[in-house]
C-alpha cells in the first residue's frame, strides 16, 4: 500500500507545485483562443455573406481564399505570421503573430458554416424582409442572421475545441502558453511526464466541459 | 526559390510517411473501438465513447509530447517518427471509429432484416450487405479525414521529424527568407491535398455504383 501511495504522493505534491505556472498558462491560451475566434467569426460571417449573395468575381476571390486558409497547416500559418511577415514589414509580438495565423484559420473554417447557417433560411424570409422594405443590412441583422445563429451554434462551439487545441502550437514561437510552459518545467525538473500529463488534465478541464456543450447543442439542434 | 523547393520537397517522404501510416493505424484501430461502441454490453459501449472522447479531446501535439517526452520516463522510448505515428494514429483511431459508425447507421434498417430474413449469419450480414454499404458512405468523410491528417502531419516537426514543416523553419533560420520559404511551403501542402482529394472522390463515386440502388 504505501509502495504505492509513496509516488502517487509525491507527484501531486509536485502538481501542487506546478499548478500556478501552468494555470497561467492555460489562461494564456484561452486568452489566445478567444482573441483568435473573435477575430476570425466576424470575418467567417463576412465571406459566408460575400459568397451567398456576391458577385462571380466576389465568390471566385472569397473560396481562393477560404481554400488557401484551410489547406495550409495551422502551424505553417503560424511560422508565416512570425517569422515571414517581417520580411514584408509587418512585425508582429508571439501573442498577435498567433492570433492572426488561427483567426486565418476559424474564418476558412466558419465560412462555410456560416454559408450553410444563412443558405438555411428560407428565400420566402428574404423575399418578406425586403418586402418590408428593410435595407440589405438590416435584413442580415433583424431577419437572416438571428434564423442561422441557431443552426451554426452547434458547429462553431465545436470549433472552438479545435482552436483550443490549436493554440498549444504557439509554443512554437515561444508564446508561454500551457504546453510552452509545460515543456520549460519538464526541462527543468526533468520530470517530463508528470508536468505533461497535469498540462494534458488542464486542457482537459477545459476542453472536456467544451465538448460536451457543443455535442448537447448539436442533439437538440437535431430534429 | 528552385534550391529552396528541393529543399522542402526532399521533406515529402517524410510528411507522408507520417500521413499515411497514421491513417493505416487509425484504420484498424477504429474497428476493436467500433465494435466495443456497438457492443451489446452498456460497460463497454461506455468505455469505448470515454476513451474516443479523450482521444478526441487532448490536443494532438500534447499527444505526441506525451509519448516521446512522458514515456521514456515510464521506460517506452520511441524514436520521433514512430511517436509522431503511434500518436496521430491514435487519435485517428477515435475519429475513424465515429467514422464507420455514422456510416453502419446510416445504412436502411431494411437492409439489415432482409438479410436476416435470407438467413445470412452476422459476419455474412457485415461482409455482404452492411459493410459495403457503410463503406459506400464512410468514404468521402475519410477522405477529408486523409486531406485534415495530411495536415495535422506538421505537428510532427514539433518532436523533430524531418518532414516538410521542419525542413522549412530550418531552413527560415538560415535563409531569414521565412516570407518565400513559408509561402513556399503552403503551396506544396496545398498540391499534396490535391491527389488525396481527388482519390477520395474517385473511390467514392466507384463505390457508390457498386451498390448503387
Amino acid at each position: 500500500m504505501t509502495a504505492t501511495a509513496a509516488p502517487l504522493a509525491s507527484l501531486l505534491a509536485d502538481w501542487g507545485e506546478w499548478l500556478p505556472d501552468l494555470a497561467g498558462g492555460l489562461w494564456t491560451s484561452v486568452r489566445l483562443g478567444a482573441a483568435s475566434l473573435a477575430l476570425g467569426l466576424p470575418l467567417g460571417l463576412l465571406a459566408a455573406i460575400g459568397l451567398t449573395s456576391g458577385g462571380r468575381g466576389a465568390r471566385i476571390a472569397l473560396t481562393t481564399l477560404v481554400e488557401l486558409a484551410r489547406g495550409v497547416p495551422v502551424l505553417v500559418l503560424i511560422y508565416l505570421a512570425y517569422f515571414g511577415l517581417p520580411r514584408a514589414g509587418i512585425t508582429l509580438e508571439a501573442f498577435a503573430a498567433a492570433t492572426v495565423a488561427i483567426g486565418l484559420s476559424v474564418a476558412g473554417y466558419s465560412s462555410e458554416t456560416f454559408r450553410a447557417g444563412l443558405l438555411s433560411v428560407g428565400r420566402g424570409q428574404r423575399d418578406a424582409a425586403a418586402a418590408l422594405g428593410l435595407t440589405p443590412a438590416k435584413q442580415y441583422r433583424l431577419v437572416i442572421v438571428p434564423q442561422a445563429i441557431r443552426i451554426v451554434l452547434p458547429p462553431l462551439v465545436g470549433l472552438a475545441v479545435q482552436v483550443v487545441q490549436l493554440t498549444a502550437l504557439a509554443f512554437t514561437i515561444g508564446l508561454p502558453e500551457l504546453l510552452g510552459r509545460a515543456y520549460n518545467l519538464g526541462s527543468i525538473t526533468t520530470e517530463y511526464l508528470g508536468v505533461l500529463l497535469l498540462a494534458t488534465v488542464l486542457y482537459l478541464a477545459v476542453l472536456v466541459p467544451l465538448s460536451q456543450l457543443a455535442a448537447l447543442l448539436a442533439r437538440r439542434a437535431a430534429p | 526559390m528552385g534550391r529552396i523547393v528541393e529543399l522542402l520537397a526532399a521533406g515529402i517522404p517524410a510528411t507522408l510517411a507520417v500521413t499515411l501510416g497514421a491513417f493505416a493505424i487509425g484504420l484498424l484501430g477504429a474497428l476493436p473501438l467500433v465494435a466495443l461502441r456497438l457492443a451489446p454490453l452498456a460497460p463497454a459501449r461506455w468505455l469505448a465513447a470515454a476513451l474516443i472522447d479523450l482521444l478526441r479531446a487532448v490536443p494532438p501535439v500534447v499527444w505526441l509530447f506525451l509519448i516521446f517526452f512522458g514515456l521514456p520516463q515510464a521506460g517506452l522510448s520511441f524514436a520521433a517518427l514512430p511517436a509522431a505515428v503511434i500518436g496521430l494514429g491514435l487519435i485517428a483511431a477515435a475519429y475513424i471509429a465515429e467514422i464507420w459508425r455514422a456510416g453502419l447507421d446510416g445504412v436502411p434498417a431494411g437492409q439489415r432484416d432482409a438479410a436476416r430474413a435470407l438467413g445470412l449469419t452476422p459476419l455474412a450480414r457485415l461482409r455482404l450487405v452492411t459493410g459495403p454499404q457503410a463503406l459506400a458512405i464512410a468514404v468521402p468523410p475519410l477522405g477529408s479525414y486523409l486531406v485534415g491528417l495530411l495536415k495535422d502531419s506538421a505537428i510532427a516537426s514539433t518532436i523533430g521529424v524531418n518532414e516538410i514543416a521542419f525542413r522549412a523553419l530550418t531552413e527560415s533560420q538560415q535563409s531569414l527568407d521565412g516570407l518565400r520559404v513559408f509561402l513556399i511551403t503552403g503551396v506544396i501542402y496545398l498540391a499534396l491535398s490535391l491527389p488525396f482529394g481527388l482519390l477520395a472522390r474517385w473511390t467514392s463515386a466507384r463505390l457508390q455504383r457498386q451498390v448503387a440502388t
